[in-house]
């Protein structure tokens, strides 16, 4: 009863806002700390970084564990960190459904994809999904999907970025995400597989300890009980313990989860990951690190984001922009003052750093080694060629995050990440399940599956109340759902049965036993 | 030759199996709870303790079951599975 009686001192302090978007010296001083010394990293891979396995894949020479580092530094993004905290605060429960739909993908990923995966491929996905078929129209149509995906999930980043960069620095939006692409290019260009890699282990740690840190300083608000957390929440906005109005249509939330579930099973930069460890142990490995990780990051995210519907408020919130990105870094500021706000915010920078460095990264790949490696040059093109065409794609991507990321400003960046995911889940997850799980699927069973996921995906959300009501201001939608996962992950599967069952391909039923063996047994047998 | 070919497709066809099992469980755990959300709201918002709803201790096991269910693949992966697959590529 003593510690009950505690918990209601803070919540009569109203959160001060006035300095955020101000001049913060501090938190600009962390802020270059953390790019000069990962700068320095770069500088370090750069010189290791010789051939495109260095530039792609850091040579197959992380360890399990600092790959499962790796891996949660890749998955826990702006999103995770900054849009579900925001989400949670003004919302509630719903902003949870996001946390938990994020974290239930990786047992799906461990399960099915993981071993396999790093057992059959090199540098991209396609290189299993094309393993027994024909390469060329396979890899262009992977291609197609993979960039799909990062444009998605890099404007959920760009605009995190944005809002972090304005609110710290107190300078244009624009002129901060132009920054975080052009550090970001720096990263990948020079540095490659290996300073992304431990651009993202730092970042996993900072992350993982910024957010401890933040949530013990909220608990001891409230007697170290998050029931009581929960409690003042519920006693200040009613209803915010229970599934609300963001989830009003049954089949959205459906829809939702199911996206989020198979959708990480499809993400080509947490693909490429498995491709940096040296065999299939070490992957399985990193994903059980990465799980344990991430679930208890997530776990937290709840504290985060009641915390800061409690002691911030959500008008607070709101008053710095209306997607909630910022629930975070306010919450910080609130309870630690200037320093920890620039702690915080020099985290959430390093965090979409690092995952921005990981997307460009694996859309190269996707550009360079599959499209013009092995579509345009047949498979023959020599290293400085390969890493060439490599770097030229990641400046072409890094521009190509500037401009969406102005285009998508003031979006909320966890509900972003969710369409990425239903493009991933719709795009890549089937036929790469199929392809190593089906003897009969055929290289037009593959190319309809991820072309028909890719664009039923991308069309049905531009006809969704997300782009015609939320963006173009129409006063409904064609399409009823706001995320399409439900529609779009069975139509990629069934789409890539029906046509592998029309059609037949000796070949690749032949090679299936090859598939088969390397599985298991890996490519040194 | 034809015996490890065999041996090998009872590795993979148990490998699936598992993988598939434990797949399908992680998706009726975490559907079971989306399918709630969706169609019995006031269920999960009401109260067990003073600030605990049901949703909210519901999401949590979610979170717990996925690590539950890695834990059991990766204690099968490492003490059936590592070992079958050694013994065939030893001989």
């Amino acid at each position: 009863m003593i510690v009950n009686s505690l918990w209601y001192i803070p919540q009569l302090a109203v959160a001060d806002v006035t300095s955020l978007g101000h001049f913060n010296p501090l938190a600009i001083a962390f802020f270059f700390l953390f790019v000069a010394s990962s700068l320095g990293i770069t500088y370090w891979a750069a010189k290791l970084t010789k051939s495109t396995s260095h530039f792609y894949t850091a040579g197959g020479n992380i360890s399990g564990f600092q790959n499962g580092l790796a891996l949660a530094g890749d998955f826990m993004s702006a999103a995770s960190f900054l849009g579900i905290a925001g989400l949670v605060a003004l919302n509630g429960f719903d902003g949870l459904i996001y946390s938990i739909g994020f974290l239930v993908g990786w047992p799906i990923v461990m399960f099915l994809i993981a071993e396999p995966l790093r057992n059959l491929g090199k540098y991209t996905f396609a290189d299993v999904v094309a393993y027994r078929l024909q390469q060329k129209p396979v890899r262009i149509a992977a291609a197609i999907g993979t960039l799909a995906v990062i444009s998605f999930y890099l404007i959920a980043q760009m605009v995190g970025a944005g809002e972090l960069i304005k609110l710290l620095f107190g300078f244009d939006y624009e002129l901060a995400v132009v920054i975080v692409g052009g550090v970001m290019m720096a990263y990948v260009i020079f540095g490659g597989m290996i300073a992304t890699t431990w651009v993202q282990i730092i970042k996993a740690v900072l992350l993982l300890g910024g957010t401890i840190l933040l949530s013990i300083l909220v608990l001891a608000k409230f007697g170290f009980n998050p029931l009581n957390l929960f409690a003042a929440a519920a006693d200040k906005y009613s209803g915010v313990l229970a599934p609300g109005k963001q989830v009003s249509d049954p089949w959205d939330a459906i829809s939702l989860g199911m996206s989020l579930m198979f959708g990480t099973a499809g993400l080509p930069h947490i693909l490429m990951r498995f491709y940096t460890v040296p065999d299939a142990k070490a992957a399985r490995i990193s994903v059980t690190y990465a799980t344990a990780l991430i679930g208890f990051f997530y776990l937290l995210t709840f504290i985060l984001g009641f915390g800061a519907m409690v002691l911030v408020g959500q008008d607070a919130i709101k008053q710095i922009g209306t997607g909630g990105n910022m629930a975070a870094p306010m919450l910080a500021e609130f309870l630690g003052g200037d320093a920890f706000l620039g702690f915080i915010a020099a985290v959430s920078f390093a965090t979409i750093l690092a995952v921005v460095a990981g997307l460009t990264l694996s859309g190269a790949a996707a550009l360079s080694h599959d499209l013009w490696v092995n579509v345009v040059r047949g498979g023959h093109a020599n290293e400085s060629e390969q890493l060439k065409v490599a770097r030229g794609a990641t400046m072409l991507l890094g521009a190509l995050a500037i401009i969406l990321g102005i285009l998508f400003k003031g979006q909320n960046v966890a509900y972003m990440v969710g369409l990425a995911f239903a493009i991933a889940a719709s795009a890549n997850f089937p036929a790469l399940l199929l392809s190593m799980l089906w003897r009969r699927f055929t290289t037009y069973g593959a190319v309809a599956s991820m072309l028909v996921g890719t664009f039923s995906a991308l069309i049905l959300i531009y006809f969704s109340p997300t782009i015609q009501v939320a963006i173009l201001n129409h006063p409904n939608a064609l399409f009823p759902l706001k995320n399409p996962g439900l529609v779009t992950i069975p139509l990629a599967f069934i789409v890539g049965i029906v046509v592998s069952l029309l059609s037949s391909e000796t070949q690749a039923e032949e090679k299936f036993a090859e598939v088969e063996n390397r599985i298991h047994i890996g490519s040194e047998n | 030759m034809d015996d490890r070919k065999k041996a090998l497709q009872s590795i993979a066809a148990a490998r699936w199996r598992v993988s598939l099992l434990l797949s399908g469980a992680m998706m009726v755990i975490y559907f079971g709870f989306i399918l709630l959300i969706a169609f019995n709201k006031p269920l999960l918002g009401s109260l067990i303790l003073p600030g605990l709803s049901l949703g909210i201790l519901l999401g949590a096991l979610v979170i717990v079951s996925a690590w539950v269910l890695i834990f059991l693949y990766v204690r099968w992966a490492n003490n059936k599975y590592d070992n079958r697959i050694n013994n065939l590529t030893r001989e």
